[in-house]
Order: C-alpha cells, then structure tokens, then sequence
C-alpha cells in the first residue's frame, strides 16, 4: 500500500494489499455494531474499506464484477468505522461538506476506483472470502486480495478534495 | 371487417428477456462505445482521457470473456410496445415477464440487485427480481420489446420539477445543468442525460426515461429542439466535471430530450441521469 501520509489529491496510485468490502447494509450494521459496543466480524483497526457489491463469480473465477458503488451514500456511517480504526476508504464518487470534514478531522483518506469498471477491475482482485455477513448476500464482508488495483486520490490527509479542484481547473 | 389476432405465447417474451438481460450486461451498445472511442481524442483533461481510456477497455474485457460490465446490473426496465392484434397465451404477462428477469439474472451471473419492499421491513427471499414494466398498445401485430438494465449510481442523481408555463424552453435549461452539476462524479460520468418536457408528473419521468434509452446516433426530428440537445450538451460539458467528476470536458455523451403536450398552467421537467454503462436491447418478436 501507498505510504498515506505521502500521497495528495490526484495522485493516481496502484494498491495490493487486503481490504475489507462495505456496502449500504453492512455500513449500517457495523455502525450500529459499534456504536452498541457489540462484537465485530472483523477488527476494523488499520483496514481500508472498499464500497463494493460484487456481482457472482462464474465458474474458475475469484469473483465476478467489482467495480466501486457511490461513497456518499454511506458516508453516515464512516464517522463509527473511522472511531474503530478505519484509515481509507475505496468508493466512487464525490464527498463535500461534513462528509468530506469527517475525513480530514480523523486523517482518514479517500480514494476513488473508475465507477463501471467492474470487469477489468475484478481482474486486479485475486482472493475474495465471505468473513461476516453472509446473510447480506452482494452486501457480505468480503476480504479482498487487491493486486496493482488503480484509484485516484480524491481526498488526502491535508484535506485538500480532488474532485473540487478538478472541477474549478477545468470549468469554463 | 375482422382483423385475424397474432397469437404470441409468453414463453416467446420470457426467453427474450432473459437473453437480452445478459447480452446487453455483457456488451455495451455500439453507438456508446463509438461515443467514448470519440470522446477519447476530444478531452484535453490527461486524468479524463485516461479514465475513458479505461472504460474501452473495460468494455472490451466484458464482450471478450462474457462479463457483466459492471456489477450493477441495474433494476429492470421492460418497455413493451404491444400491437393491438397480438393477443398472448400460455400464461401471464407480467409472471412471464419476471421469470425471463430472474432466468437471465441467475444464467448470467448478474448480481441480485433487487429488495422486494424499499421500506426493507419485510424479509424478502432476494430473487423475487421484478422489472418495471412500461407498456403500450400500438397499432399492428407486432411486439417490440426493449430491455433495459437501469444502474442506481445515475438513477438517484435524478430530477424532476413542476416548472410554470412562463419558465418556458429556459426551465428545461436550468434543471439540466443544476442536475448534472449536482450529480457531478456520482452518476458516474460521462453520462447520457435523458429529458422529458410535457405531459403530467409521472408522464415527464417516463419521457425522460424513454429519452435516456434513445441511441445517442438519433438527434430530436424538430431543428429547434435538435439545437437545443446540441446547446444543452455544452453547456453541461463546461461544468468542468469530466469522466468520474476527475476533471475535463466531456462529462455527457448526448442530452436527448422528448416532448409531449401539457396543461396550459404547467411545466413538468424531468431529468434522468444515465451512466456511460447504459445497457440497452431492443428487438422484435
């Protein structure tokens, strides 16, 4: 993995390592997990979380598509995931506001994967196993083996958002 | 005189719609694909070209090795244009309608991306899979059928307001540009923005839906509208967005607008947002 504290909005970076797949319905549970003091799945401290709902692996495959789901709709719950330890979080997607604040406030960093790019993208993921949740179905904990997985700095740890100052560059 | 019925069993209909649900998961429409390989040589953002770059790529790998696109397969949208002669047999439309989903969805490996209740109260089993279903009745006996697997990254970034008579052309304007400006690197872009003007609330959105689906090669048949199409492609290109909200300047591929008569007190405007992966198949039966 990149050194985090390195890395600035815009760097596109390349990521091998595990990390831990999130979804609306697991967001939400691991939240209220946490936030009831209650056992986890997983130990969250110094994971990255990916914001992923695989599609079936077919037959010979480690997993079928997996390309990123948008960010911002379980930004709710990161505040809790980044309390238990959470320092990345893999999505797509803007973050503005206090969903971006709650990022810098806690050093965590964003980073966004090519929305639909799920077919190219599972090829970079070379372990996938259910490790809570299995009732969620797409929305399981999955560990994922990420082998050169390419994303973009969006947001890094001197707050600097990528997606803002892309956008103001490049309005005319 | 008596017009003789096309008998038409819905097997015929199932089968189709669960092949059209994989094949066009598997492969993008040539016109988009044609419209990014373009895009590419036109975005002058290296991070934007790049990410298009990607996508072709992505398309390429799916079509090759008969992968879904992306892992959201969408919900199901079925348009279903009925010739008035056809009368089917063989069971129930709609029943027929949801085995070819849930047939494709589970033949394809296509991810079960459907709750059976949105309040997410009552616990469902995952597969009841229901498509929406948009029928007419035209004239004929023939069946066109389209196939349409809608992804939510788009779909939520969606708009639709009552504007007042006096807004006028300029109101369908302003609610693109707020819409694809808010949506911004969320709908992931570049997307194709589909508008309906006219009709009643629920007439705009489905307008609009219909607009989204219309191939990106086919431009409004009214010059004054074709112009507007061109103008509001700009305008929404110089938000400055780019693929994935990375920056540059083709955040749309096309903005296709429909039209249909309105009260004289009102202005319904929808916007419905359409991600570049915009998996659609029409055919005959």
């Amino acid at each position: 993995m990149p050194d985090f504290d390195r890395v600035q909005a815009g760097d596109p970076v390349e990521l091998t390592g595990r990390v831990l797949s999130l979804r609306d319905a697991s967001a939400a549970r691991l939240a209220a997990a946490i936030r009831n003091g209650e056992p986890l799945p997983v130990p969250l401290a110094g994971q990255i979380v990916y914001a992923v709902g695989p599609s079936p692996a077919q037959p010979g495959q480690v997993i079928g598509s997996a390309g990123p789901t948008t960010t911002a709709r379980m930004a709710r719950f990161l505040p809790a995931l980044f309390s238990a330890g959470v320092t990345a979080v893999i999505g797509k997607g803007e973050l503005h506001g206090e969903d971006a604040a709650a990022f810098v406030r806690q050093g965590a960093i964003y980073l966004a994967a090519i929305g639909g790019l799920g077919a190219l993208l599972a090829k970079r993921i070379t372990a996938a196993a259910v490790v809570g949740y299995e009732d969620l179905g797409p929305e399981a904990l999955y560990a994922l083996d990420l082998q050169a997985f390419p994303v973009v700095v969006i947001i890094d740890r001197q707050g600097r958002n990528f997606h803002e100052e892309a956008r103001a560059q490049w309005r005319r | 005189v008596a017009v003789p019925v096309r008998d038409l069993n819905v097997a015929v209909l199932r089968d189709a719609v669960a092949r059209l649900l994989v094949e066009s998961n598997y492969n993008i429409p040539p016109d988009i694909l044609d419209a990014l390989r373009g895009a590419i040589a036109r975005e002058q953002s290296p991070l934007g070209r790049q990410t298009l770059e990607q996508l072709v790529r992505n398309y390429e790998i799916a079509a090759v090795e008969r992968l879904p696109v992306c892992q959201d397969s969408g919900l199901a949208v079925v348009m279903l244009e009925t010739g008035q002669d056809v009368h089917w047999i063989g069971g129930v439309l709609q029943e027929a309608i949801y085995s070819g989903i849930r047939e494709g969805t589970s033949a394809g490996y296509l991810r079960w991306s459907v709750t059976g209740d949105p309040t997410r109260r009552l616990r469902m089993r995952g597969d009841e899979s229901p498509a929406v279903i948009h029928a007419d009745i035209v004239p004929g006996d023939a069946v066109r059928l389209t196939v349409a697997s809608k992804g939510f990254g788009a779909e939520n970034m969606s708009a639709l307001r009552m504007f007042a008579p006096a807004d006028g052309e300029s109101a369908i304007g302003e609610l693109v540009v707020e819409t694809v400006d808010r949506a911004g690197a969320n709908a992931c872009p570049p997307i194709i923005v589909g508008v309906g003007a006219g009709g009643t609330f629920e007439a705009a959105a489905l307008l609009a839906k219909k607009a989204v689906l219309r191939p990106l090669t086919i431009r409004h048949p009214r010059a004054e509208l074709r112009d507007l199409e061109a103008a509001l492609l700009e305008r929404v290109n110089a938000l400055g967005i780019g693929p994935q909200g990375l920056g540059g300047i083709v955040t749309a591929l096309a903005v296709n607008i429909e039209v249909f008569p309105t009260h004289i007190a009102g202005m319904p405007v929808a916007v419905n947002l359409g991600c570049h992966s915009m998996r659609r198949a029409t055919i005959e039966l």
